[in-house]
């Protein structure tokens, strides 16, 4: 193996012990560990990252335990079968109790932010006034998150991608120009992004501004401590306070953890482990959750996949893997009417395109041959605003691990087939010869007016419908009312006074955009208020 | 494919959960003992998980293995091998998902009956093989439906995410593999 000629500052900082980062690798402990800060943060991802950030630069004395391990770019070798178990739950193989949705979500330092696809929205804003109107979220107005977001956008290098689209971004944009569906660019949170297309994989040369090379490694410049390979099980609390927590460090297998306890006694509890192991880890705590709604209104973004054969080379492995997008179908589909979904390209790797398309054998083979010339769409469906869309449920097996439940309605079903229609007749306008919605009864369709009829007919069900999803939102839900909701909008527990929640898990519905800049923003503000408060202390907690 | 009446299913489901207790708790601990394929370096799968890939792999994976019969054998190895990576990098509650239905189609009253294989994986004709997945894979029970997909996927990710099966596919691998140190 040759020395990488792209500098991995992660690695360097920390084999170099003069800089001082106080790591501790969980998998490799070999006693118990007591430790005390003023506040824990549990999970690396967009939000425990970004609260970091900000709590360490407040001078507090901060903790980040992360179950994931600690990967650095020279880790990050764009394949998918090192890539997989390395960076994501499950193998990147998470699913509903029903297997019918399969989950992209990180595990790893830097959450799902290591492995996202850098799409970067605000916010859209009818959400927030879709969540100050019924979640009473007085301050989420556009106006109110405008300099957080912008703060982010500044910290994360989030900008317009001055570079041509891939080709697979760019039949979406042509298939809905001619079909005069708007769509528009995807700003990207990159610095010198080589346009490789293997963001899924973690960055090999940190153009990516995820976590894991801005605000987590500034955070261990400030003194933070991180504890990686290393799974919180429980929360203890008394009186209405967090008093403490339990951690162990992981197994050397990497998905059991092994026998060495870390407690930790922190003034305040930052929960930033997702949308399922949140609610998992209240769960198993036994919380208070007097109205029932830990764990309720997780949220997906359940997606349908259409794939299309074009004459020519489209090489959707290579290229900045989301760069167009639409909103047609959000815009002229409001809250409250048939399901409204966003409109998007996925990157096509060998492994994600074959666990993806229907079927097995001769027929499976013909269109893994064709890899070069697939293109695929995939429709977002923005799920929580209506009331057949409840979302999930994530309960705890008997072992204590997350199980999320995510029952889809006849009303989403319709809305996952109308957004089947609209991607083949897109694909189709942008010159396809060959359409196949991802369905297990569908077929290779040769016209539009031949697939319509028989998308019309497809059974709509779970397992024979694909539905993937790599957002997943919700599960301690914020409200002003404590009968509708887990956290406040300033992101503290309604019934826990040192907990707050600092992440996607805190969203009400989902977002209906790529999350990741939502989390940046309302976790930026959020923390800051938090610092505040702890550099005044609160009378309560003198 | 035949078609199944819904009794037929009824009465399938309802022995195959019986059976599978039976396979679980009998099965594991007659094989306990058993020793694994020299060749293959195996941490979760038994020898007759193995058997029960290597049967399937040809026809989950029809026209996508190598043609060339060592080189057929060398992938299919391959594939048992990453499914074992795959099973052991599982939560252990997805892991004993996985157990269960391997020892569900490697148990050979569950196999006949719910799997519809009258002889062992290995003697199976390819015909065989392919009728199973087709008939799991359109079931009315979801189990079934979840079981063929689990194992279809799996196989299919074990298969593509290997480099041998990546110039089938026109696939060219990762770019700048040299600058960035990855030869």
């Amino acid at each position: 193996m040759s020395a990488s000629t792209v500098p991995d500052p992660i690695r360097l900082a920390l084999d170099d012990r003069s800089r001082g980062w106080k790591v501790i690798d969980g998998a490799r402990l070999t006693r118990d560990y007591l430790i005390e800060c003023d506040v824990v943060i549990v999970g690396s991802g967009a939000g425990g990252g970004t609260a970091a950030d900000t709590l360490t630069q407040a001078g507090l004395k901060v903790l980040m335990i992360e179950e994931g391990p600690f990967r650095s770019s020279t880790d990050f070798r764009m394949r998918e079968r090192d890539a997989y178990p390395q960076l994501y739950q499950e193998s990147a193989g998470r699913q509903t109790r029903d297997k019918g949705i399969t989950i992209l979500q990180g595990r790893a330092v830097g959450g799902s932010t290591t492995v996202n696809w850098t799409s970067s929205f605000r916010t859209p804003p009818a959400t927030l006034q879709h969540w100050e109107k019924n979640w009473g979220l007085a301050d989420y107005t556009v106006e109110h998150l405008a300099p957080w977001f912008e703060k982010m956008e500044a910290r994360l290098s989030i900008a317009p991608w001055p570079v041509p689209p891939n080709e697979n971004n760019d039949i979406l944009r042509r298939g809905c120009e001619r079909l005069g569906i708007p769509a528009a660019a995807i700003r990207r949170n990159v610095k010198g992004c080589w346009n490789l297309g293997y963001c899924g994989m973690g960055c090999p040369t940190n153009a990516k501004q995820s976590m894991l090379v801005t605000t987590i490694p500034d955070s261990l410049e400030r003194g933070l401590s991180l504890i990686h390979s290393a799974r919180v099980e429980r929360l203890a609390q008394r009186y209405g306070r967090i008093t403490s927590l339990v951690a162990r460090g992981m197994d050397s297998d990497g998905v059991s953890a092994g026998p060495w306890k870390i407690r930790v006694a922190a003034k305040h509890v930052v929960l930033a482990g997702g949308a399922i192991n949140n609610p998992a880890l209240m769960l198993r705590s036994a919380l208070p959750d007097p109205h029932q709604r830990l764990g309720k209104r997780t949220f997906l973004h359940p997606s349908a996949v259409c794939a299309a054969i074009m004459d020519n080379k489209v090489e959707a492995y290579s290229g900045a893997p989301q760069t167009i997008y639409s909103d047609h179908f959000l815009d002229t589909l409001p809250h409250g009417g048939p399901m409204g979904f966003k409109l998007e390209a996925p990157p096509i790797h060998p492994i994600l395109a074959g666990i993806t398309l229907p079927g097995f054998g001769a027929g499976h083979a013909a269109w893994m041959k064709r890899l070069p010339n697939l293109h695929v769409a995939i429709a977002l469906m923005r799920d929580g605003f209506h009331p057949q869309s409840e979302g999930g449920n994530v309960a705890i097996r008997a072992d204590g691990s997350p199980v999320l439940d995510y029952p889809i309605s006849d009303y989403v079903w319709e809305g996952l087939r109308h957004a089947l229609a609209v991607m083949t007749e897109i694909q189709f306008a942008a010159g396809a010869k060959i359409v196949m919605p991802l369905h297990e009864d569908a077929k290779p369709y040769r016209s539009w007016a031949e697939a319509r009829h028989a998308i019309g007919g497809l059974p709509m069900q779970t397992l024979r419908t694909r539905v993937a999803s790599a957002h997943v939102m919700g599960g301690c839900a914020m409200g002003a009312d404590a009968r509708d909701a887990v956290i406040r909008g300033d992101g503290r527990h309604h019934q826990i006074e040192n907990l707050w929640v600092f992440d996607g898990s805190a969203f009400p519905t989902s977002i209906g955009a790529n999350p990741q800049l939502s989390i940046y923003g309302m976790v930026a503000r959020n923390a800051s208020r938090l610092a505040q408060m702890l550099r005044k202390p609160d009378p309560r907690f003198a | 494919m035949k078609v199944f009446s819904r009794r037929a299913f009824l009465k399938t489901g309802l022995a195959g959960a019986c059976l599978l207790a039976a396979a679980r708790t009998l099965d594991r601990e007659v094989f306990a003992q058993e020793s694994r394929p020299g060749s293959l370096d195996l941490k979760k799968l038994a020898n007759k998980d193995a058997e029960l890939i290597a049967a399937l792999a040809p026809a989950v994976l029809q026209g996508a293995l190598p043609d060339e019969p060592s080189a057929r054998l060398v992938a299919i190895n391959e594939v048992i091998e990453a499914f074992d990576r795959t099973v052991a990098g599982l939560s252990p509650a997805v892991q004993r998902e996985v157990e269960s239905l391997l020892s569900l189609l490697t148990f050979a009253p569950s196999r006949r009956l719910v799997a519809g294989v009258s002889k062992p994986w290995n003697e199976a004709s390819s015909d065989e093989v392919a009728a199973f997945l087709e008939q799991w894979r359109n079931s009315r029970i979801s189990v079934l439906q979840q079981g063929y997909q689990a194992l279809a996927r799996v196989m299919i990710a074990c298969w593509y995410g290997n480099p041998l099966s990546w110039a089938k596919i026109g696939y060219g691998g990762p770019p700048h593999a040299a600058e960035l140190g990855l030869l």
